[in-house]
């Protein structure tokens, strides 16, 4: 409308500034492929931090962030023992990263898929012109994981962690791990990935996941970070014909976090699976944007998100699906629900269509709701006290979201992630 | 056991129960009867203590205690139980961990061992057999998809499970066909004892064939009109309720 677009407020440009200068001062240093990370700090400082001015984040604002100046992670941090105590009890390799460096003393490298660590995980999917966060990523990325799994191989259950310790309280620090993850043809994984922290930091990670052909790659998340912490996180998926991307993300944690998810379907017969459970209170503000691309015929996606919302918190679903013209038989399906616990709470939700093919299954819907009241007299009347009577509700509005996850021990880990919110909550 | 007096009550600002003064002493089934419209629900709730039912006069007490006063939880865990009209889907939830739920609860308010979920589920499965229920039904969802006669059965099988010392029947027999309605009237039958009540609200007066009550009481117009012994179920069931208000008025 505009002829002139307005500049970007200046605490925006300030907060973008300071990575700049971060990025100029470490550039020397920083390892990998110089290409590519001179590609995303062009692209950043063509772009800075995303404002609220542009689609993709009308509904998160970033100004906190902008206007905490991060440091860098300290070396050595210190003890991890508390934030280690904390990770799901799977019986699996896992890979530790402590302020978005690789841990070997904490890690328990797998036998049955490659792990190359000590430098960004750099791929060929990530957009740093098109997401600015990409960009800073990009830029900044010190260590990562790439990882890959042989064609016909099934390399069990990994675990994929990031230990926030945000250092002393007037240091917050800034980190961005970069993996990459490649499925050959009819490989099989589970990757169960878990983001916790202590203190004040920002974690902007980046994944690249590759599934190939008749593989399956199933993506269980659990982000719990540290209440001070923001937290976001990127994925591309690309999934070839038969393949199978299946993921579950539980967000509790961060005062503001953003989970993006890009998952194209590039071959016949793909699938990908995008649900979530995004459980807020106090002020948190949590974010979970996903677009997927229906590259080919006969793919399907479902996504199912359910949004636990108490306090003044507030919950964002941006969900897109495009169908491109070649994507006949396409089977799309979305649904994003919201329980408000509180009068001060809200859900913005934004589902998104465009369809090019002209033979497709799409159907996408939205509820917001509260606690039923009936459902709760039923249940007090039976003797069940108010708290505990809520507690069955909430979990019974979660039921259908975990319900899917087909890995019983990451389930388990996940459902009791979600009671011990729920307890935090009530306390 | 349970002394009304006096008792008002109003839903939405409109007022419904008008003055109701009622006993039901322990070890006695009372029933009460009345058209539609008359304030049997509002007093099932009101005793059972839902959101939205205002009392405005009057008193209820349970053994002496001011009912009234009572959460609806503490009002179960005093041994109160209200077997719903219109029983509430609960989905997500399952039936056995429901009834679980319930009964430990109150076993907890009443200073008790819980029961794990073996010791639980060979008691559920005891009772629902002899409701002649199908054990599929401890592992659905709370009512969900049941039909009607399920949903009352399931109704009856709460109650058997969690034992009340006083239970309120709120037109249980709405929606049973005979088989169904016998199974039900025995399962409250089989409930019957020395030290505990019933008031089982009712339209009609088929269910009284099944379950004896001591009392009858009418309801009409938010007031108890007249209360006599089993028989007046029947001059009911002859005149209709139009012969026993008239009376009254």
């Amino acid at each position: 409308m505009n002829a002139l677009a307005p500049l970007p407020p200046a605490w925006l440009r300030e907060g973008a500034a300071a990575f700049l200068s971060r990025y100029e001062g470490l550039r020397e240093r920083l390892p990998g492929d110089v290409a590519v990370r001179a590609a995303g700090a062009a692209a950043f400082r063509g772009r800075g931090l995303p404002g609220m001015r542009e689609e993709a984040w009308h509904y998160t604002s970033l100004r906190a962030l902008a206007e905490t100046r991060f440091a860098e992670p300290l070396t050595p941090v210190a003890d991890c023992a508390t934030l280690m105590a904390r990770l799901p009890a799977l019986d699996a390799p896992r890979l530790v990263f402590v302020d978005g460096r690789f841990r070997d003393d904490l890690s328990l490298v797998p036998t049955l898929a490659a792990v190359r660590v000590g430098g960004p995980g750099y791929g060929t999917l990530a957009q740093p012109g098109r997401e600015q966060m990409v960009a800073l990523n990009t830029m900044l990325a010190e260590d990562g994981a790439t990882i890959e799994v042989a064609e016909g191989a099934d390399a069990g259950t990994l675990l994929l962690v990031s230990l926030g310790t945000g250092g002393p309280p007037d240091r917050p620090v800034a980190f961005h791990p970069r993996h990459a993850l490649r499925l050959g043809t009819g490989a099989r994984l589970v990757l169960f990935e878990v983001a916790l922290g202590a203190g004040g930091y920002l974690h902007n990670a980046v994944l690249e996941v590759s599934v190939g052909a008749d593989a399956a790659l199933t993506h269980l998340r659990l982000q719990d970070e540290s209440s001070a912490a923001f937290h976001v996180s990127t994925l591309y998926a690309e999934i070839a014909a038969r393949g199978t991307y299946d993921s579950f993300a539980l967000a509790l944690g961060a005062r503001l976090a953003r989970m993006e998810v890009h998952a194209r379907l590039a071959g016949k017969g793909a699938a990908a699976h995008l649900n979530a459970a995004q459980l807020l209170g106090g002020a948190q503000h949590g974010d979970f944007t996903t677009v997927v691309t229906h590259d080919a015929p006969h793919c399907a996606s479902r996504q199912t998100v359910k949004n636990v919302l108490a306090g003044r918190s507030r919950g964002v679903f941006q969900g897109r699906i495009e169908v491109a013209r070649d994507a006949q038989k396409t089977d799309g399906y979305q649904m994003n629900q919201a329980l408000l616990l509180s009068a001060e709470a809200e859900i913005d939700s934004k589902p998104q269509l465009e369809i090019y093919a002209d033979d497709v299954k799409c159907s996408h819907g939205a509820t917001v709701g509260e606690l039923d009241p009936e459902q709760m007299f039923y249940l007090r009347s039976r003797g069940i006290p108010a708290p505990e009577a809520r507690a069955m509700l909430v979990r019974a509005f979660l039921a259908a979201a975990f319900e899917p996850i087909t890995h019983a021990a990451g389930r388990a880990a996940l459902e009791a992630a979600a009671a011990g919110w729920w307890e935090r909550q009530a306390s | 056991m349970l002394e009304i007096r006096g008792l008002t009550a109003a839903v939405d600002g409109k007022p419904i129960l008008h003055g109701i003064d009622l006993a039901v002493p322990t070890g006695e089934v009372h029933a009460i009867m009345g058209p539609n419209g008359s304030g049997k629900s509002t007093l099932s709730y009101v005793l059972a203590g839902r959101d939205g039912y205002e009392v405005t006069g009057g008193s209820a007490t349970f053994d002496g205690e001011d009912l009234l006063a009572m959460a609806p939880e503490a009002r179960a865990a005093a041994g109160l139980f209200l077997a719903f009209q219109y029983p509430v889907e609960l989905p997500g939830v399952g039936n056995a961990n429901f009834l679980r739920t319930a009964l430990n609860a109150l076993r907890r308010a009443r200073g008790e061992a819980e029961l794990d979920a073996v010791q639980f589920l060979k008691l559920a499965r005891v009772e629902a057999k002899r409701l002649s229920m199908p054990d599929d039904m401890l592992k659905r969802n709370v009512n969900v998809g049941f039909s009607g006669g399920e949903k009352k059965r399931n109704e009856v099988l709460q109650m058997a499970i969690l034992r009340p010392r006083l239970a309120i029947l709120d037109e249980t027999d709405s929606g049973l066909d005979i088989d169904a309605l016998r199974i039900v009237a025995d399962g409250v039958n089989a409930l019957r004892s020395p030290q505990s009540s019933a008031l089982v609200i009712t339209h009609y007066q088929r269910l009284l064939d099944h379950i004896v009550p001591d009392r009858v009481h009418v309801l009409a117009g938010g007031r108890i009109v007249r209360s006599g012994g089993p028989e007046l179920a029947r001059v009911l069931e002859e005149g209709g309720y139009a012969s026993v208000v008239a009376d009254a008025a």
